[in-house]
C-alpha cells in the first residue's frame, strides 16, 4: 500500500512511460525519408521516394519502432540545389569561356547514400566534382558559338544522362543540369569583344550615313530629271519662241544696276527707228 | 461541443479520482466547477492560485459544500481502490495522496485542467486568411490543403497548419538597373549586353511549394537566370535591345514554368519584365553614333527632299508661266513677240548707261576712265 502511494514511483514510472513513448515513436516528416537501423543494421526506409507519389500517403507522420534497439536516420526527400563554382572552359575554336552551372538533385537511395557517402551534404560535393569535370568535358568538344546556347543540342542532356549512372552509386539522382551563366573572362576577351562590337557598330554608323546621302543624291536626282522633263515638255512646243522668251527674261535680270553701261549700234533692232522712215532697210 | 469532451477526457487520463465531483454535481459543469473552485480557496486560506476568488461569492454555502466534496471524493477514491487494483486506480491514489495533505494542490489541478482545455481549445481552431491557403501536418504527414476561413483541426501535438500565401505575388530582381555592376550577357551573335529583370512568381500548390524543394526561392532565381540566358545565347544583339525583348521576355517565361513544372515546384511564374536590356557602357557610345548615322541620314534626305519640291515647284512655275505667255503668242506672234522686245528693252536701258555709236563714220573710243570711276562709287553706295 505505502508502495503504491509512493508519488515518486509514480513520476518515476511516469518518466519511465514517457522515454519508452518517445523512444517508440517517431516523427517522419513530409520532407524527409527515415532510415531504420536496427542495433546498426539497416531494417528499413520510411517514407522512401518514389516517383509521381502524392503527398500524404507516402508514409510520412508518426511512425513506431522497435525501442532502444533501433534508431532512426533522416534523409532528405526534396529536390536538393547543386551550385557549381564558375570554371574557364576553352572551346574547340580557342576562344574561353567562364561557365556558372547549377544542378538539382534528389536522393533516391538514402540507404545507399548512407552507405556510400553519409550525408547529403557529401553527395552533393561527389556529385559536384563528377558534373563540373563532365560539364568541362562536353563544353570543351564545342565551338564557341554552341557554347553559348548548349539547349540548342542535345549537350545537356547527355551531361544528365551520363551523370546519373555515376550518381546512382550515391544513391542520388540528377533531376536537371542547367548553365546559369557562360561570359567571356574580364580583361583582353572582354576588352576586344567590346572593340568589335565598338568597330561594328562604327560601320554601322559610316553604313547608314553613305546610304543616306545615296538615298539623298537619288532624290535631287529624279527631282533634277523631273525638272528637266517639264521644261521640256513646255519649252518644245516652240523652241524658238522659248530662245527669244527666256533671253527677255534673261536681260531684265541681268542688267538690273546702274553700273552697266551699254554701247549699242544705230543698227540695232531697238534703235532701228531712230533713223525715221528710211525705208525698208 | 468540444469543451465537455476535452474535459472528460483530461480527467481520465490523470485519474479517475477526478470523476467524484463531476458525478456529485449531477452532471452541471459550471456550478461543479466554480463550486470546486470556492471550496478550494476557503479551505486553504488563499494558498491556492484561485484564492480571490471567494470574496466575490457568498460564502457561506461552501464549506459545507467543500466537505461534502471531500467526503465524495473520498468515498470515490476507496471505491475506485477497490474497484480498479493496479495501475490506474493506484495512480489516482498516489496523486491524491498528495493533493489531500494540502487543499491547494487539487487547486492547481484543477487549474492545469483548465489551462490545457483552454489550451486545446485555441490549438484546435485556426484561421486562413483570404490570400492563403492552410497546409494541414498530422504529425509531420501531409493532411489536406485547406481553403481561407476558419478551420477545425485536431490539437497541437498531433496537427499542425503551415499558412503560405498563395495569392501574393513575389518578384525577384536580376541584374541592377541603378547600381554600378553590370549584368552581362553574350548574345547569340556573340555582342555583349547588360540585363536587368524582374521574374514575378506565386505559390500555386502549396503543399508542393513546401515539400517538393528544398529551396524554392533560390530554385526560382537560378532557374530565372538559366532560361533568360539560354534565350540571350539564341537572340541577335539586336533583337535582344530592340523591340524582340517582349517576346524574348515570354519565352523566358514559358521556359521556366517548363523547368519549374519538371520539378513539380508548385510555382507559377506570372510574368518576367525585361527592365533594362542595353549594351554595356564600355560601348555605349558607339551605339549612340549609330543613332546619330540614322539622323543623319534622315536629315540628308529631307533636305534632298526639300531641294526636289523647290525644284520641282520652280520648274512647274516657270513652265506654267510660259505656257500661258505662248497661247497668247500664238493668237498673234509678230505683235506680241515686237511688244515683249521692246518692253524688256524699255526697262533695261532706262537703268543703263548708254553709249550709242555709228559704226564706221566716227572714230570713239570707250570711256575706259569714266567706268572705272563710277564702279567704285556704286561698290562705296552698296
Amino acid at each position: 500500500m505505502t508502495l503504491v502511494r509512493n508519488p515518486i514511483l509514480w513520476a518515476a514510472l511516469a518518466f519511465g512511460l514517457v522515454v519508452l513513448a518517445m523512444s517508440t515513436f517517431y516523427i517522419v516528416p513530409e520532407g524527409k525519408q527515415a532510415i531504420v537501423l536496427r542495433l546498426g543494421k539497416p531494417e528499413r526506409i520510411v517514407n522512401a521516394y518514389k516517383p509521381n507519389m502524392p503527398f500524404g500517403v507516402s508514409g510520412a507522420g508518426l511512425v513506431a519502432k522497435v525501442p532502444f534497439i533501433e534508431n532512426v536516420i533522416f534523409v532528405d526527400k526534396r529536390i536538393l540545389d547543386l551550385d557549381m563554382e564558375a570554371q574557364t572552359v576553352l572551346s574547340t575554336d580557342q576562344l574561353r569561356l567562364v561557365v556558372d552551372a547549377f544542378a538539382r538533385f534528389r536522393i533516391t537511395d538514402p540507404l545507399r547514400m548512407l552507405q556510400t557517402v553519409g550525408t547529403e551534404t557529401n553527395a552533393a560535393d561527389a556529385l559536384k566534382r563528377i558534373l563540373t569535370s563532365r560539364l568541362r568535358n562536353e563544353l570543351g568538344k564545342q565551338r564557341f558559338a554552341a557554347m553559348l546556347s548548349p539547349e540548342r543540342g542535345q549537350m545537356m542532356d547527355d551531361i544528365q544522362t551520363s551523370v546519373n549512372r555515376q550518381a546512382q552509386q550515391y544513391g542520388a539522382e540528377i533531376v536537371d543540369v542547367r548553365i546559369k551563366r557562360a561570359d567571356l573572362p574580364t580583361g583582353t576577351p572582354l576588352e576586344s569583344a567590346f572593340q568589335r562590337m565598338r568597330s561594328a557598330r562604327q560601320q554601322e554608323a559610316i553604313t547608314i550615313r553613305a546610304q543616306g546621302q545615296k538615298q539623298a543624291q537619288l532624290v535631287r536626282a529624279e527631282a533634277d530629271a523631273e525638272a528637266a522633263r517639264t521644261y521640256a515638255e513646255s519649252f518644245g512646243k516652240d523652241p524658238a519662241f522659248f530662245a527669244f522668251y527666256r533671253s527677255m527674261q534673261s536681260y531684265r535680270t541681268t542688267f538690273t544696276d546702274a553700273t552697266s553701261t551699254i554701247i549699242m549700234s544705230p543698227n540695232n533692232e531697238f534703235l532701228k527707228e531712230f533713223e525715221g522712215n528710211r525705208s525698208n532697210r | 461541443m468540444p469543451w465537455t469532451n476535452n474535459n472528460d477526457r483530461g480527467p481520465n487520463d490523470k485519474g479517475p479520482s477526478d470523476r467524484g465531483p463531476w458525478g456529485s454535481d449531477g452532471g452541471d459543469d459550471d456550478a461543479g466547477g466554480s463550486g470546486n473552485r470556492g471550496g478550494n480557496g476557503g479551505g486553504s486560506g488563499g494558498k491556492s492560485p484561485w484564492g480571490d476568488g471567494p470574496p466575490r461569492r457568498t460564502p457561506t454555502p461552501r464549506p459545507s459544500g467543500n466537505r461534502d466534496f471531500d467526503d465524495i471524493i473520498r468515498r470515490g477514491q476507496e471505491k475506485l481502490r477497490s474497484s480498479l487494483p493496479g495501475g490506474g486506480g493506484g495512480g489516482g491514489g498516489g496523486n491524491f495522496g498528495g493533493g489531500l495533505e494540502a487543499l491547494g494542490g487539487k487547486g492547481a489541478l484543477w487549474a492545469a485542467i483548465a489551462i490545457i482545455a483552454g489550451w486545446l481549445v485555441f490549438s484546435s481552431f485556426y484561421r486562413v486568411n483570404p490570400q492563403e491557403r492552410g497546409v494541414v501536418l498530422r504529425f509531420g504527414r501531409y493532411v489536406e490543403t485547406t481553403e481561407p476561413g476558419l478551420h477545425f483541426k485536431l490539437p497541437f501535438p498531433v496537427d499542425s497548419v503551415t499558412l503560405r500565401k498563395v495569392e501574393q505575388i513575389n518578384s525577384i530582381d536580376i541584374g541592377a538597373v541603378d547600381g554600378n555592376a553590370e549584368n552581362l550577357m553574350i548574345t547569340g551573335d556573340q555582342n555583349i549586353i547588360t540585363l536587368a529583370y524582374a521574374v514575378r512568381w506565386k505559390i500555386r500548390n502549396p503543399e508542393q511549394f513546401l515539400f517538393a524543394l528544398a529551396n524554392p526561392e533560390q530554385t526560382v532565381r537560378e532557374v530565372a537566370e538559366s532560361a533568360m540566358r539560354a534565350e540571350i545565347g539564341l537572340a541577335t544583339l539586336t533583337d535582344a535591345i530592340g523591340p524582340q525583348r517582349a517576346q524574348i521576355a515570354e519565352q523566358v517565361r514559358e521556359r521556366m514554368s517548363e523547368t519549374l513544372d519538371s520539378y513539380k515546384s508548385g510555382v507559377d511564374i506570372l510574368g518576367v519584365d525585361i527592365r533594362q536590356a542595353d549594351p554595356p557602357s564600355a560601348v555605349d557610345d558607339a551605339f549612340k553614333d549609330v543613332s546619330a548615322a540614322q539622323q543623319d541620314a534622315q536629315q540628308y534626305l529631307n533636305q534632298s527632299r526639300a531641294y526636289a519640291q523647290q525644284l520641282l515647284a520652280a520648274a512647274q512655275g516657270a513652265t506654267a508661266a510660259f505656257d500661258a505667255v505662248y497661247a497668247q503668242y500664238r493668237l498673234a506672234p509678230e505683235v506680241t513677240r515686237k511688244r515683249m522686245y521692246l518692253e524688256t528693252m524699255e526697262s533695261v536701258l532706262s537703268k543703263v548707261d548708254k553709249t550709242v555709236i555709228e559704226p564706221g563714220s566716227v572714230n570713239t573710243y570707250l570711256p575706259l576712265q569714266e567706268i572705272k570711276k563710277r564702279a567704285p562709287a556704286a561698290a562705296a553706295s552698296q
